[in-house]
């Protein structure tokens, strides 16, 4: 009776006798209720669920995107410290403070968070955010599965938290190989939870990358080419059309591995026909082109912000284009990099070392642009500067391990080992994480109306940057040195020095966090003398900046006529940047919803009684899911008319706002001069 | 088609987008990527498709007669399904609703035809956990199942809403994708067929 009320579910799935973890699941929780407590206390639910929870404006779900990735950024970092602590100490007679079963499970959640919960809904966020506006469109092609999708992902990621506390997490690592991810050797709920907020989150993706796709296809604003296509939007054009093509990949590796775990099934199993290194293959088949997904959105950032700060038209704006294209193309033929030691043979390694070294052509093509672009620029050093800057130096460091690695005797000797860890902290962390931060400081402003603290802003990057350096570099080292990755106990006391040094760095890395904290604190309390209220405080390039900050929930009362590519310099240039239109239309905008909210939690419960074999409440869930679609799609009022006189009045405020401000503009200007 | 093009360009209207062929273009492009996940589980059987493990193969399992009437079933679900859109270009409502229900017979008829093959193997013994080979195929054959449980309980949807809307803009729109699905499934059969069922008895 147990059983089939609970499947697999019991009191002991919580562990009582683990101090460390009793401890983590006491913090997140205290957090947790403090957050709670404090939007009870302010009254805030009725306001959360109204404007933001329900909402399918783009730009809402954009910034819960981005709050979703700084939580679980939170989580990826605490389990990068724990790790670096413990292999600080871990030598010789000393066990250090984590049994190796915690351990794995920690670099495990790592990896997963901080690929699928932080880079993701980072970059995800910043294109809700920004790409419609950047293409002078109202909203996206389905904001309604838009919503649904940023609930699928904070379901997802849900999954992932409450694995702390029931039960455990895999310990598998984050790309869960079989026979280890098998029955046979993970019997617990660990892999499970690794399988079903992948999965779940996974399509939560796969139905963004298509929603942006047609977004950007087909709702550009008239006269924007795609050759006048803003680089940002171009960049991500090309992230979603990976998207679409990677995703069903994972997706059915995750489902085989599924059907082996639960229905006994033979793919990757040792015995009765099964073979492992197709789950690797399919894995990296996905994995590969993940890795462009992440980067190639921070691309795009860094070409708006080294753009907007140089006061210059990108260089080489077309062949940044067909460089983003290229590294696409290319990211589909290099997935076998990841098992050289498979044993493929030697033509086959061949060619796809040789496809992955080409890989530096395209990605040079880019660097030198961004260089190209701030030659003879009058680059303004402001806080998204610097991440690009830092970006580019440390990023050309990662690339060239990357070609080291690419090589494929030199890849046998240094296969699952530090050189391998710090090659790709060195591509991601500046690469992908960097590009964020700067695109976070360079649109806050556009999410909010007011700037991000500059001060504060300096500080992190500089201990960010200094970080970085002090905790990977030390890891190429070892790697030379022949320290595997994944140990929780080593006995060789000549790798001990580095990897206290690497310690120290994340120790630098988590002052670097606590500056962004501080800075978001401080921003918030000084926003009034932080305040933008011309929408444009950079002196942007893009459509985006055309429009208040925070933008109308319409984005556009009137849809601009693009004649080139930086429209809004040129309409600057030509002195129509803020002039109104002769008359004001209807507009057609979505209704809010609670069925993304609705079905985000069906996923969570679905997730949760397939992890725990509460076979009754999966099927319970599914039913709801359908009934919940079926519901949806009866309901045929799901847009409203927002009436022209209604988008006359909220723009004659926005230009009597404007026009006060240009008033007061003597002492305003200079103020915005010594801020930027 | 003429009435096609003319309902949608009643919608045209709002900021020059257009929201049917932003809906069509979508789940055209889901297709795809559905046509990348059924890719997927072709390679995977292509890689264990002879990994016996002492079970039995294609060959001593498949009964083509059997896989040939269930493919009948399908194809002809499609041509009344096709037969569905033209009445819906027509605006004839009830005869839509009488072909989807004459599609959704058939595509039943394929599901039961599916089903009690796969008991049978189960019960011999040859079920997806014998195997490498069977549960490649299990999955391959069982995930196209699934798609076509899926459209047909999205057909019975229509059906209801097709009696209550009427032939609406949504309503429209909505048995447009299907039929694109139900057309979509057909291809991937068809390559199910001979990947698995024609080429495991040669």
């Amino acid at each position: 009776m147990q059983e089939t009320l609970f499947g697999k579910l019991t009191l002991s799935a919580i562990p009582y006798d683990n101090p460390i973890v009793m401890g983590a699941i006491g913090g997140a929780t205290a957090m947790g209720l403090l957050v709670l407590g404090l939007i009870t206390y302010f009254g805030k639910w009725g306001y959360l669920w109204k404007e933001w929870f329900t909402s399918v404006d783009h730009k809402k779900v954009g910034v819960m995107y981005i709050a979703l990735a700084f939580i679980m950024l939170l989580r990826g970092f605490a389990d990068a410290l724990m790790m670096r602590m413990q292999q600080a100490i871990a030598q010789g007679g000393v066990h250090g403070y984590l049994p190796p079963d915690h351990y794995d499970q920690i670099f495990s959640a790592h990896g997963t968070i901080m690929i699928i919960f932080v880079a993701m809904p980072f970059f995800i966020g910043l294109m809700n955010l920004v790409v419609p506006l950047q293409i002078g469109a109202r909203d996206v092609a389905y904001p309604f599965l838009n919503s649904v999708s940023f609930w699928l992902t904070a379901s997802s990621a849900a999954l992932v938290m409450i694995s702390l506390g029931v039960g455990d997490f895999s310990h598998a690592g984050w790309s869960g190989y079989p026979p280890l991810s098998e029955n046979q050797f993970s019997p617990g709920p660990g892999v499970d939870y690794w399988i079903w907020s992948l999965q779940l989150g996974g399509i939560g993706t796969l139905m963004t990358g298509i929603n942006f796709f047609v977004t950007i296809l087909r709702m550009r604003a008239p006269g924007m080419t795609m050759m006048k296509l803003p680089v940002f939007s171009w960049t991500i054009l090309v992230t979603n059309v990976l998207i679409m093509l990677s995703f069903p990949v994972l997706t059915v590796a995750l489902a085989l591995l599924t059907l082996d775990r639960y229905l006994g099934m033979h793919f990757f199993t040792n015995d009765l026909g099964g073979n492992q290194m197709m789950f690797l293959n399919l894995f990296w088949i996905w994995g590969h082109p993940e890795v462009y997904i992440v980067i190639l959105p921070a691309f795009g950032m860094f070409s708006e912000v080294v753009s907007t700060f140089s006061g210059k038209r990108l260089f080489g704006y077309t062949s940044m284009v067909y460089a983003t294209v290229a590294i696409a193309v290319l990211s589909f033929v290099v997935w076998l990099h990841h098992f050289f030691t498979m044993g493929a043979g030697a033509n086959v390694n061949a060619f796809f070392g040789i496809a992955t070294m080409v890989i530096a052509v395209p990605t040079g093509v880019k660097v030198f642009n961004w260089l190209f672009t701030m030659y003879k620029g009058r680059v303004e050093f402001t806080t998204p500067v610097l991440w690009t800057l830092g970006f580019i130096i440390t990023f050309c460091i990662g690339g060239m391990t990357g070609v080291l690695l690419s090589v494929p005797p030199a890849d046998f000797v240094l296969h699952n080992s530090e050189f391998l860890v710090a090659h790709f902290h060195n591509m991601l962390i500046p690469g992908a994480l960097f590009g964020y931060f700067a695109g976070y400081a360079f649109w806050f402003p556009k999410a909010f109306g007011f700037r991000l603290d500059e001060k504060w802003g300096k500080r992190a990057f500089w201990l960010w940057l200094v970080g970085f350096y002090l905790a990977f570099m030390p890891l190429y080292a070892l790697g030379f040195m022949g320290m595997p990755r994944r140990l929780v106990h080593y006995d060789n006391p000549a790798w001990q020095p580095y990897l206290l040094v690497a310690a120290a760095g994340t120790l630098v890395i988590l002052a670097a966090i606590v500056c962004q904290a501080v800075q978001l604190v401080v921003s918030i309390r000084n926003r009034e003398s932080l305040r933008d209220v011309t929408g444009d405080p950079w002196n942007g390039r893009t459509l985006e900046w055309a429009v208040a900050s925070p933008p109308p929930f319409y984005n556009f009362a009137h849809i601009p006529k693009i004649e080139t590519l930086d429209a809004f310099t040129d309409m600057k240039e030509r002195g129509v940047a803020y002039e109104a239109p002769a008359a004001y239309q209807d507009i057609h905008m979505p209704k809010n919803t609670a069925v993304g909210v609705v079905l985000g939690g069906v996923a969570f419960v679905f997730g949760f009684s397939m992890i725990w074999h509460i076979w009754w409440l999966a099927l319970g869930a599914t039913v709801g899911a359908i009934g919940a679609l079926v519901l949806r799609s009866a309901d045929d009022s799901v847009d409203y008319i927002l009436p022209a006189q209604e988008v006359a009045r909220l723009e004659r405020e926005r230009r009597q706002l404007l026009a006060a401000h240009e008033q007061s503009g003597a002492s305003a200007d200079s103020h915005l001069a010594h801020q930027g | 088609m003429a009435t096609i093009a003319q309902s949608q360009a009643t919608l045209d209207h709002h900021d020059g987008h257009d929201p049917i062929g932003n809906a069509t273009f979508g789940f055209w492009l889901y297709l795809m990527t559905d046509c990348i996940l059924f890719a997927s589980i072709f390679a995977t059987y292509a890689v264990l498709g002879h990994n016996y493990a002492g079970g039995p193969s294609g060959h001593e399992i498949f009964d083509l007669q059997y896989v040939f009437a269930e493919t009948m079933f399908l194809l002809f679900s499609s041509t009344t399904n096709g037969i569905a859109m033209l009445a819906m270009y027509r605006n004839a409502r009830s005869q839509v609703a009488n072909w989807l229900m004459v599609t959704a017979l058939l595509g039943l008829g394929f599901i039961v035809m599916e089903v009690n093959e796969f008991v049978h193997l189960i019960q011999e013994g040859n079920g997806p956990d014998r195997s490498g080979f069977l549960s490649a195929f299990f999955t391959l054959v069982g995930t196209h199942g699934a798609h076509v449980s899926l459209g047909l309980l999205w057909m019975v949807v229509m059906i209801f809403q097709v009696l209550g809307k009427g032939l609406t803009q949504p309503v429209r729109s909505r048995l447009m994708r299907l039929s694109l699905f139900w057309h979509f499934l057909d291809l991937i059969w068809i390559g199910v067929f001979t990947v698995v069922y024609l080429m495991g008895v040669l």
